[in-house]
């Protein structure tokens, strides 16, 4: 009973919105961030295997070894192993190597992690604050308060606080991160809203809920994302910096941050022990970022807001 | 029109990016101006008429390049013009105005600043010269006190008054060619016939030629001395107005010119008898703003509006931007709540009801929106679309899938449409999904906000046809909303003119149409572009 | 006008009083006694009462925050007994190396980050345009100290031509102030530079992007005259505005950039008050930093007023 007589040929055939990785991947920039971040985790995974010795390990006898010395292992049994400090050694004696590869690890939990836990509260808060009116003013004011200490130093005193453990800088440098999360997702929620697909939803007498778990949070996904991935960077640059102030993770967990402010101190004589991990750490952030960039070029090609 | 053409387009292939649709934005176009000449360049959207536009002004953007052809201007290729030239000739021997007032001056300057641009790229006058000039170009566009303008920021002014400004801007050198790309589609009716008549005034004044694009044809019949009609980047047809317009060659500008709606609403049967479906009493939504150490106003968008909707009739708003048209329409769906007044539906005042209370009402009403791209949630599908709202009111998931299966067949949709996404559709396809969406609640009133102004002329009327078929199949009431007098007159029973949040007039489309009490209604009426051409007359009979 | 400069200016005040009641509540909600907290680990008994009774720590917490806010009006920010002084005079001695380098990393960046974010927008993806992003994202991904340990080991310990560390204020020497506050300033700009550019091309490419940038082309206005009278002046709101927002970076940057390069500034202190400790001196720097923060970003806030005439005043 077709109203006008004829049906009208429907075009393309049924397949979800163009592969947004398949798009990504075309450009070389993301490419190579990817590649790095890969081997960034095959690292943090494998650490153990890569011919690595236990990262905390104090070798009186080989302390502040520059790069490719050989150094003897004294075992507990008392068996001696001959290897080559690549990366060299530092002031006790540790295998700056070593310490790399298993950094990798704590480095990738904080950024994860901290982008994974300001990015929940976030979501959930700027739900409340762009749906429910009246919680508005007082939700956004709160986050004003947070966004006007600068993040790094809200870090510091939460840790100084909260004492240094992986747990708490976690926390202390998520922080910081979700007032800008928590905006982010209130102005799409309130743009959202008065896109006349939410309005039918309205007049189709679906409830509030389903409203947002349907209509607005699926549309909130892309630019999350991205977000996420910059807090990512941000949190590992972070983490760094609180463990290089001798604030953040302590020594005997090895972070990039900590093992570079083991290298302080005699820094005109043994810069690699500075180097090295700078430049693990400067490759990853690098990494995710490139990443980032293609994700937010791909995925919302209007977001330029990147504060 | 013995004299050369000021403008001469031979030949003209402008190329896409290698990733379009087609090939060609504009292929082998043959189009002139001559002096003291207004040409329409008419077609729908993605016909090349702006490109066409854009290219004679060497203003193409990145990524289309002219591939044959020559645009002489005065005799001079533009296309082989060095970049130094091409600025020598902008303003001074050919200019262009655009179609969005607002956007195409710069908002952090004021409009004096921006006419007397012209003059200091152009001329060696000094500072008093130029703004003795500025003045005197403000008083040919008819600005009223031109002191003021001179220091006014554009979004100090009106869109009539914006679009003056450009206007000057373009004219301030007294240039022998103008490109019009759409100057006046952004306005209101009654402001777009004062554009055009100024426009045809100034044109004959300086004895400019005119290269006018448009995609209306009641605009065209207004101001044409000869029409050029293009798709797909191709000319179809090119010849006088008056030939063109009343014999037609071309099957396309045929279609085209049946598919405008006429000014002369047909014969409709009477519906005075059916029950009422929804009215509303003395309706008011005001917005209040400001507060805080700051002046507070309120701004009434729509002010004791009283009317009803019969079952089987379509009731139309009218008016222009800011008449308070939607927001009657949104407080009647309650998307927002009325300020004060009454919404009558089924028997009860649901004006007030709290939105628990108004579920049950929800469903008898239902919407459908001006911008299809928009309307439909982009990462669900057509099947997730038309069921969510029946199964919110129960309906086992197959039944409500049945119930899709057979309005997207009743919208003239394969089934094939279900499982796709709304990115794949066109605009005219969304609209359907749309409507099938509204009528799978089975509803008793359909509010349709504007439904054609984003759609080209002839998917408009396809749309409109479906509205009528579906209305007279389900006897449904349509409130139906829109600023084209033409499209009221097509397929409305009654009619309320509204202006500034106030009803106006209303009554029957065809009396009011024939004979309007309000001097308003006179004006909107007259100001509809070539109203004296019997378009449609043939499509309704 | 005034109004609007009015309700600006008070609207900073819910903020700051936000600020002071995280400040204020950060040492109250840790677990254990605030005044044992503040006297730190080496304080006697006498001297832990002696603050108990300061603070009014038996009365309610409500009224905690009135004696503690009262005083932060009047500039007493308690007394530090790691550095046996009191905050307020702690921080006055520490502030002039700091507000030297913000300034001339500021200017600086400003310096440098605008033109390239403008000349990156206007050759749109060219290779200046690529290069001037690639370093962006670069400047925002390596961390400031290992920046910084880089120049020093390439300026001041392998070619020798520049101090590895330390400050001199300007009223001994403009030539000595200078030359050590080259490396330090860099270093911090790098971050804040790659920030502003960044913003400033995504800003200006808009605004070329826009209606009017074709209007003005289409009166013959040359390339420089669009992209200076039309393009960075309807751009300059979002620039301006992340110049103001940038420098919660900058102030990140700050307390790294001085224990790298031993400036005694306010960076330095906040470190030293963390190792030590110090409550007191934490919870200052973080209250004197937030308002010159929030002070800053109401400068930037009022400025639109002359760069947009369509903000409603």
């Amino acid at each position: 009973m077709s109203a006008l007589g004829e049906t009208l040929p429907v075009a393309g055939a049924a397949r979800r919105p163009a592969g947004t990785f398949a798009r990504m991947a075309k450009s070389p920039g993301v490419m190579f961030g990817g590649a790095v971040l890969a081997l960034m985790l095959l690292i943090a995974l494998l650490a153990p295997v890569l011919g690595t010795i236990a990262p905390s390990a104090i070798n009186p006898a080989a302390r502040n070894k520059t790069p490719g010395a050989e150094i003897t292992m004294r075992a507990s049994d008392g068996t001696q192993t001959a290897r080559s400090a690549w990366m060299g050694t530092d002031s006790l004696g540790r295998d700056v190597y070593s310490r790399v590869i298993y950094g990798a690890r704590v480095s990738l939990i904080v950024g994860v992690a901290a982008a994974a836990v300001s990015v929940a509260i976030g979501l959930f808060f700027g739900l409340v604050a762009g749906y429910v009116r009246w919680l508005d003013g007082a939700v956004m004011r709160v986050m004003d308060g947070v966004m006007a200490i600068p993040g790094i130093l809200l870090a510091i005193a939460l840790v100084s606080l909260w004492g240094a453990g992986l747990a708490t800088v976690i926390v202390a440098v998520a922080v910081p991160e979700i007032p800008r999360v928590v905006r982010l997702v209130r102005s799409l929620v309130l743009s959202i809203r008065e896109e006349p697909y939410v309005e039918a939803a309205v007049a189709l007498g679906t409830p509030v809920p389903l409203i947002l778990l349907r209509h607005v949070m699926p549309n909130t996904v892309a630019p999350l994302i991205v977000q996420a991935t910059f807090i990512c960077a941000n949190s590992i640059l972070v983490e760094a910096i609180l463990s290089f102030l001798g604030i953040g993770i302590p020594p005997d967990i090895p972070t990039w941050g900590n093992i570079m402010a083991e290298g302080r101190a005699l820094f005109r004589l043994f810069p690699h022990i500075i180097f090295f991990p700078g430049v693990f750490l400067s490759l990853t952030v690098l990494a995710i970022n490139i990443v980032g960039d293609g994700l937010r070029d791909t995925l919302d090609p209007r977001m330029v807001k990147r504060i | 029109m013995a004299d050369a053409p000021v403008l001469e387009i031979r030949n003209l292939g402008i190329s896409l990016p290698v990733d379009a649709e087609r090939k060609l934005a504009v292929e082998a176009l043959n189009v002139a101006v001559g002096q003291r000449e207004i040409v329409c360049l008419v077609g729908e959207s993605g016909s090349g008429k702006s490109v066409t536009a854009l290219a004679a002004m060497g203003l193409l953007p990145r990524g289309l390049k002219p591939v044959s052809g020559e645009i002489l201007l005065q005799g001079e290729d533009v296309l082989k013009a060095t970049p130094q030239r091409l600025r020598q000739l902008r303003c001074t021997r050919m200019s262009m105005i655009f179609q969005e007032p607002m956007t195409a001056l710069n908002p952090v300057l004021t409009c004096g600043e921006q006419i007397d641009e012209v003059l200091r790229a152009h001329t060696q006058l000094d500072a008093a010269e130029r703004r003795a000039r500025v003045l005197a170009i403000l008083r040919q566009v008819r600005i009223d006190d031109p002191e003021r303008v001179i220091g006014a920021y554009p979004h100090q002014l009106s869109g009539g008054q914006r679009q003056r400004i450009v206007i000057a801007m373009a004219l301030a050198l007294e240039p022998v060619l103008v490109i019009a790309d759409e100057p006046t589609t952004a306005l209101d009716v009654t402001t777009q016939a004062q554009i055009l008549t100024l426009i045809k005034d100034l044109q004959r004044q300086f004895g400019t030629g005119v290269l006018f694009i448009t995609h209306d044809f009641g605009v065209v019949a207004e101001i044409a001395h000869r029409v050029a009609v293009m798709r797909h980047g191709q000319l179809v047809e090119y010849g006088p107005t008056e030939e063109v317009l009343k014999r037609p060659r071309a099957d396309y500008t045929k279609m085209l010119i049946k598919a405008v709606p006429g000014m002369t609403p047909p014969a409709r049967g009477e519906a005075s008898s059916r029950p009422i479906v929804v009215s509303t009493t003395g309706l008011t939504k005001a917005y209040s703003e400001g507060g805080w150490l700051r002046k507070t106003r309120t701004i009434s968008a729509a002010r004791d509006v009283t009317l009803s909707v019969r079952r089987g009739e379509t009731l139309g708003i009218v008016g222009e931007s800011g008449a308070g048209k939607s927001t009657v329409a949104r407080c009647i769906a309650r998307l927002v709540d009325p300020s004060s007044g009454s919404v009558t539906l089924g028997g009860e005042d649901i004006a007030r009801l709290s939105h628990v209370r108004l579920v049950p009402f929800r469903r008898k009403v239902q919407v459908i929106f001006q911008d299809p791209y928009r309307s439909l949630n982009p990462r669900r599908t057509v099947r997730q679309s038309l069921v969510e709202g029946p199964m919110n009111y129960g309906l086992p998931r197959d039944e409500a899938l049945a119930r899709a299966k057979g309005l997207l067949k009743l919208v003239g949709l394969d089934e094939a449409a279900l499982d796709r996404y709304p990115h794949q559709f066109s605009g005219g396809q969304r609209q359907r999904i749309c409507i099938a969406r509204a009528l799978a609640m089975e509803p008793e009133l359909l509010i349709a906000d504007e439904p054609v102004s984003a759609l080209d002329v002839s998917v408009q009327a396809q749309v409109l046809d479906l509205i009528e078929d579906v209305r007279k199949r389900l006897d449904l009431a349509v409130l139906f909303i829109t600023h084209d007098l033409r499209v009221a007159a097509r397929v409305c029973d009654r009619v309320v003119v509204m202006r500034r949040g106030e009803v106006v007039e209303q009554g029957p489309t065809a009396e009011l149409f024939r004979a309007p009490k309000q001097d308003y209604t006179r004006q909107l009426l007259a100001a509809a572009p070539g109203r004296e051409w019997r378009f449609g007359e043939t499509a309704a009979s | 006008m005034l109004a609007f400069l009015a309700r600006r200016a008070l609207a900073t005040i819910p903020v700051l009083a936000m600020v002071a009641v995280f400040v204020f509540l950060m040492l109250r909600l840790t677990p254990g006694d605030p005044a044992a907290i503040i006297a730190g680990d080496n304080a006697n008994t006498q001297q832990v009462d002696a603050i108990r009774a300061q603070l009014g720590l038996e009365k309610p917490l409500l009224a905690q925050f009135g004696i503690w806010i009262g005083k932060i009006l009047q500039g007493d920010f308690g007394e530090s007994f790691f550095f046996k002084k009191t905050v307020a005079d702690l921080i006055a001695q520490r502030i002039e190396p700091t507000l030297a380098l913000a300034i001339v990393t500021i200017l600086l960046a400003v310096a440098v980050a605008v033109p390239l974010g403008v000349l990156a927008a206007w050759k749109q993806n060219s290779w200046i345009d690529r290069t001037v992003m690639a370093l962006s994202v670069a400047g925002f991904s390596v961390p400031v100290f290992v920046i910084g340990y880089v120049l020093i080991y390439v300026f001041a310990i392998q070619l020798g031509w520049l101090p590895v560390q330390g400050y001199r204020s300007i009223s001994l020497g403009f030539g000595q102030f200078i030359e050590r506050m080259i490396l330090p300033s860099i270093t911090l700009s790098v971050i804040y530079i790659a920030l502003i550019a960044r913003i400033t091309r995504a800003a200006v490419l808009e605004v070329l992007g826009e209606d009017y940038i074709r209007t003005a082309r289409a009166k013959g206005l040359s390339d420089r005259q669009v992209l200076v009278h039309h393009g960075l002046r309807a751009a300059a709101v979002p620039i301006v505005t992340v110049i103001g927002l940038g420098v919660a970076v900058l102030i990140g940057g700050v307390v790294v950039t001085e224990s790298v390069y031993g400036i005694p500034g306010i960076g330095r202190l906040v470190v030293d008050a963390v190792l030590a400790r110090d409550y007191p001196t934490i919870q200052a720097v973080v209250m004197v930093f937030s308002v010159v923060y929030v002070a800053l970003n109401l400068l930037v806030d009022l400025s639109y007023v002359f760069l947009d005439p369509r903000i409603r005043y």
